[in-house]
């Protein structure tokens, strides 16, 4: 488990479900509750209604919005390595085996390494952060993630001068991954990022989400987090991080170039050729609502982008 | 037996929209129910547009005359569930945002597809009542409602130009209406054949 005990939250600073959730927000939780229940293993001295995620102080790249239920964030997926409908991740991940695990570290880098799982996190204290994540579909969830920034990884490694871009790979592993075995995309999942957003603080390696280590729907048992883009560039059960010089391929360009970019910042200006990007639907909404800028990250990523095309660059 | 078929066809045809609402109001369907409603009632559409136009070539190659009498009703549950389509997107998608809607519909392809296969499904509802038939005429009512073959076709097209990369649904209804098309050229192509034969052995024969 690489979710420890001692960051669990003190039952004293939970607050008590009736004040705090609306009767409706409460059935939510309390089914995800149950769920989740079922799901862990019960250790001694765990609380009963841990499973709904409680709100602590909010941190400084914490969203105020409501989070989504667990059932919500694991049971409605795009992970087309398992299938491509929404309910396909959780009904068929069941035999993918996240342990053991290791990831590659190389390219343009000091420090190559081939770490187990337990090693690469180690050093690093884990936080929660509650961000958005906006579908490229149109579509829109909060979550609850557990991890540590990327940068603080590739301080580690020390990537040399000739390191311009990050890229990650997914596991290929047809016979545990069933939708791997058509090429509805081409395998494996390739991801890739400009050296400046994987550093950014907002840029996430994730290991958990509600509290706990995350499940292979999720993209267990490691995956990336990057709030501001299309939720695509968040690839899943990575194996390999690798430093390179040139603009890496990504696997949902390679399927259909004009249609997705390497950035795929969420931007409601730019529309997808097939669909208006101006709004979305956060699951559990009824209406839909505006989609922000950067997906409401402007203010810490805008930068980044100052003088660039992003018609141009989608 | 024959008279217990419509019946039972036409609340068979209801158990779709049946069974969507029974998961709707028992909260079974996805984190995303809109979405859902939309896909189930457009995949609806596009399967009662197969069901009816697999009826004739059915009858003929079966026999069974009665089916022919459940065609404008399975046409009309085409109509029904793709009227269902459409106002999910208009309302529960669009809420009724006419300004971006009218915006939509020459933009996206998909969508504009979609709207005109919606668009030349009415007429055909329209017509499909015994006495309008008869008031036009029996030519200029196959005419029209030949129509059928466009609109499936659409409804196809629709279907595949709205997926993201999995092309595999929407070719397998694109397979489906080509044997379904297949048979209906076979059946129009054959007796031209026979007629063409006819013609040339008389041609042949000794005056």
């Amino acid at each position: 488990m690489l979710i420890r005990n001692q960051d669990d939250i003190r039952s004293s600073q939970i607050t008590p479900e009736g004040s705090y959730y609306s009767r409706r927000e409460f059935m939510r939780a309390a089914s995800a509750a149950g769920i989740g229940l079922a799901m862990e293993t019960l250790v001694p001295g765990r609380i009963l209604g841990q499973d709904r995620w409680p709100r602590g102080k909010k941190g400084p790249y914490d969203t105020d919005e409501e989070v989504n239920s667990f059932k919500e964030i694991t049971t409605y997926n795009n992970f087309y390595e398992f299938g491509t409908d929404k309910s396909d991740p959780s009904e068929y991940s069941g035999d993918f085996k996240p342990r053991p695990w290791t990831v590659e570290v190389d390219g343009a880098v000091k420090k190559p390494a081939v770490y187990h799982l337990e090693d690469l996190v180690k050093p690093y204290k884990l936080e929660d952060r509650i961000y958005r994540m906006r579908c490229v579909e149109g579509w829109s969830i909060v979550i609850p993630w557990r991890g540590f920034p990327l940068a603080d990884l590739i301080k580690r490694v020390e990537p040399t001068s000739r390191a311009k871009f990050v890229t990650f790979e997914t596991v290929y592993r047809p016979a545990e991954m069933p939708g791997q075995q058509r090429s509805v995309l081409e395998w494996p999942y390739v991801e890739g990022l400009r050296m400046d957003e994987a550093m950014h603080p907002l840029t996430l390696l994730v290991v958990g989400l509600y509290g706990k280590d995350l499940l292979n729907q999720n993209g267990a048992p490691i995956r990336l987090v990057v709030p501001w883009k299309y939720g695509f560039k968040g690839i899943k059960s990575i194996v390999k991080i690798s430093f390179v010089e040139q603009q890496p391929p990504t696997t949902w360009n390679i399927s259909a170039p004009n249609e997705y970019g390497f950035y795929s910042n969420v931007n409601p200006e730019v529309d997808h050729p097939r669909w208006s990007q101006k709004t979305e639907r956060r699951i559990g909404e009824f209406f839909k609502r505006k989609t922000l800028m950067f997906n409401g990250y402007a203010d810490q990523v805008a930068h980044l982008y100052a003088g660039m095309d992003l018609r141009k660059y989608y | 037996m024959k008279r217990v078929i419509k019946p039972v066809a036409f609340v068979a045809a209801l158990l779709p929209l049946g069974f969507l609402v029974w998961h709707g109001l028992h909260g079974e369907l996805s984190a995303n129910p809109i979405s859902d409603i939309t896909n189930e009632t457009g995949t609806w559409t596009l399967r009662f547009l197969m069901i009816t136009l697999a009826v004739t070539p059915l009858r003929r190659i079966t026999g069974w005359s009665s089916v022919q009498r459940l065609r404008r009703m399975f046409g009309l549950f085409a109509f029904f569930y793709g009227s269902l389509h459409f106002m999910t997107y208009l309302y529960l998608d669009q809420f009724l945002d006419f300004n971006s809607i009218l915006h939509d519909i020459p933009k996206r392809p998909f969508i504009t597809v979609g709207f005109t296969a919606f668009v030349l499904m009415i007429p055909l509802a329209a017509t499909s009542m015994d006495k309008i038939a008869k008031w036009m005429g029996g030519e200029r009512w196959r005419r029209l409602h030949r129509l059928v073959y466009a609109i499936a076709a659409a409804g196809v097209i629709h279907y595949l130009w709205l997926v993201k990369a999995d092309t595999r649904p929407p070719l397998a209804y694109a397979a489906i209406l080509a044997v379904l098309l297949g048979f209906r050229a076979w059946f129009y192509v054959r007796p031209r054949f026979a007629q063409l034969r006819l013609a040339a052995r008389k041609e042949a024969e000794p005056a």
